[in-house]
């Protein structure tokens, strides 16, 4: 095996590790799209009338609509956590170590990608489970067909993620990135209502949704979980994800990045 | 000389100067103290070292290979312990060298091999199963220190190694740091502690991006003791 692929096995294993160690926040990260799959759907349920709309080819419930926007949910706040945690001293440590590698820099930072990815990918598929004991329905395919759209929605946004801590000098806390971040991305998508709802409230916000790359994640991995194609939001997606990843490696540039954020004392 | 050449080093924050045409050389089985008060730019001349940076001025020899040019295989010679723990604190001590390990294409026998001698030679064999969590600082920081070996460096860099530790820990991490200078490995130690030099070593102090002195601490210190001659230095005497 050469240098590259053993370094890549070694930073997947170890983020392997940590996710099963730290049950606390595996745990956590569940809970998020569970509260919204049976609390918030529950109620929402009532208020938002779904016509059929493809990939869907029959009327559906409400918690099988936001099934693929929550799987987007659960890659968009791990690649932003694992990313932006590098801001802070306690990883930026694990991130200089890792940096010192004698490997190009852009291998690394793949690699880094990749293993937060591995991580958001291992969630999708325990809240799927739940999702599916909770009553949601998709093709049993459609576990393995949408791994390659989670897989892609996971870089893009762990790129973002790593493109922001590139760019963020100091972050006084997760709050910040939640408020001009997280929550816009999420809720100017079609995670939690269809393009056309939003449409008929405000053109305008609809537009906006749909230059959302996020928006075309939750498509790309709703279209996939039922074995259909969306070659428009795949491009978009791959588009997206070349873009934020060459924005994330020029921050990190050795001869660019990292500068200020990362110097204190001597 | 193949340890440490730096030469015509220079490097600014926009307009702040951070380092200014920097000359230092350190040989193999030197232990070069890197003295400096907070700001001096011992942060930002190992941000370089280890390549974190890029260095715009100057040119940075690691054990003979240009660090601009080869960087990789430069890096490949190159040992670190940052000022910041860098361990995981939720691994276990052997998960944390075999993942350092990997990180130079060291993997399999070989890999365990040398952590096997690592954990050995710091007497904590029984203790490789453990969470690094429940390791003392000073475990800690010995157990950073085998690992930056682990690859066979020649040069090792370390950044105020001893930050936080107690005074035992201090000294015991002192000695096996010479210890590992005078076995022919190249080290150059940041600190602003002139306790932990010793007369016979190499001191480069660096004040306001510049060098204001490079010799033995004892030529340095004359009658004087280090710390009164480090602080009539750099100015900031009482």
């Amino acid at each position: 095996m050469t240098h590259w692929l053993i370094t890549l096995r070694a930073i997947l294993h170890r983020e392997a590790l940590r996710f099963t160690g730290q049950r606390g926040r595996f745990i956590a990260a569940l809970v998020r799209p569970l509260v919204w799959l049976i609390v918030f759907a529950a109620g929402f349920r009532a208020a938002l009338g779904l016509s059929i709309t493809p990939p869907y080819q029959t009327y559906i419930t409400y918690e099988t609509y936001i099934v693929p926007g929550l799987l987007g949910m659960i890659c968009l706040f791990n690649g932003m956590q694992s990313s932006l945690s590098l801001v802070y001293d306690r990883e930026m440590g694990s991130m200089r170590l890792l940096l010192t590698a004698p490997l190009p820099r852009w291998w690394l930072l793949l690699c880094k990608l990749l293993a937060g990815t591995l991580v958001s990918v291992l969630q999708c598929l325990v809240f799927l489970a739940i999702a599916v004991a909770w009553g949601v329905r998709f093709p049993v395919m459609g576990v393995l067909s949408v791994l390659p759209a989670l897989v892609l929605t996971g870089l893009m946004l762990g790129a973002v993620g790593l493109m922001l801590s590139s760019l963020i000098r100091q972050l006084e806390n997760f709050a910040g990135v939640m408020n001009f971040v997280i929550f816009p991305m999420f809720f100017m998508s079609s995670a939690l209502y269809p393009l056309w709802k939003m449409r008929e409230a405000s053109p305008t916000l609809a537009t906006l949704c749909g230059l959302n790359p996020f928006t075309h994640s939750v498509e790309l991995i709703r279209f996939s979980l039922y074995l259909q194609p969306n070659p428009s939001a795949m491009g978009w997606v791959l588009l997206a994800t070349l873009a934020f990843g060459a924005a994330a490696m020029r921050g990190y540039d050795p001869a660019r990045g990292m500068q200020g954020k990362t110097l204190k004392g001597g | 000389m193949t340890g440490i050449e730096i030469s015509c080093l220079g490097y600014s924050y926009g307009a702040k100067r951070a380092l200014d045409d920097l000359n230092l050389q350190v040989a193999p089985g030197q232990f070069c103290a890197l003295l400096g008060p907070n700001g001096a730019g011992k942060s930002t001349l190992f941000s370089l070292l280890t390549r974190l940076f890029v260095a715009p001025e100057g040119r940075i020899l690691l054990a003979g290979l240009d660090l601009a040019r080869q960087p990789r295989a430069a890096m490949a010679r190159l040992g670190v312990v940052f000022q910041q723990p860098t361990l995981d604190l939720d691994l276990t001590v052997r998960r944390n060298l075999l993942y350092f390990a990997a990180l130079h294409g060291i993997a399999g026998r070989a890999a365990e091999a040398r952590v096997t001698a690592a954990l050995d030679r710091l007497g904590m064999a029984e203790r490789a199963g453990e969470p690094v969590r429940a390791l003392n600082g000073g475990h800690r920081r010995r157990m950073e220190i085998a690992r930056a070996l682990i690859h066979d460096p020649a040069v090792l860099l370390l950044d105020e190694p001893t930050v936080g530790l107690d005074a035992a820990a201090r000294v015991a991490i002192t000695d096996h740091v010479h210890d590992l200078a005078a076995q022919g490995l190249t080290v150059l130690w940041a600190t602003h502690l002139t306790d932990e030099i010793r007369d016979t070593d190499r001191v480069a102090v660096l004040h306001r991006g510049r060098l204001l002195a490079d010799s033995t601490a004892a030529d340095l210190r004359g009658a004087q003791s280090l710390q009164t001659a480090f602080l009539r230095l750099t100015g900031d005497e009482p």
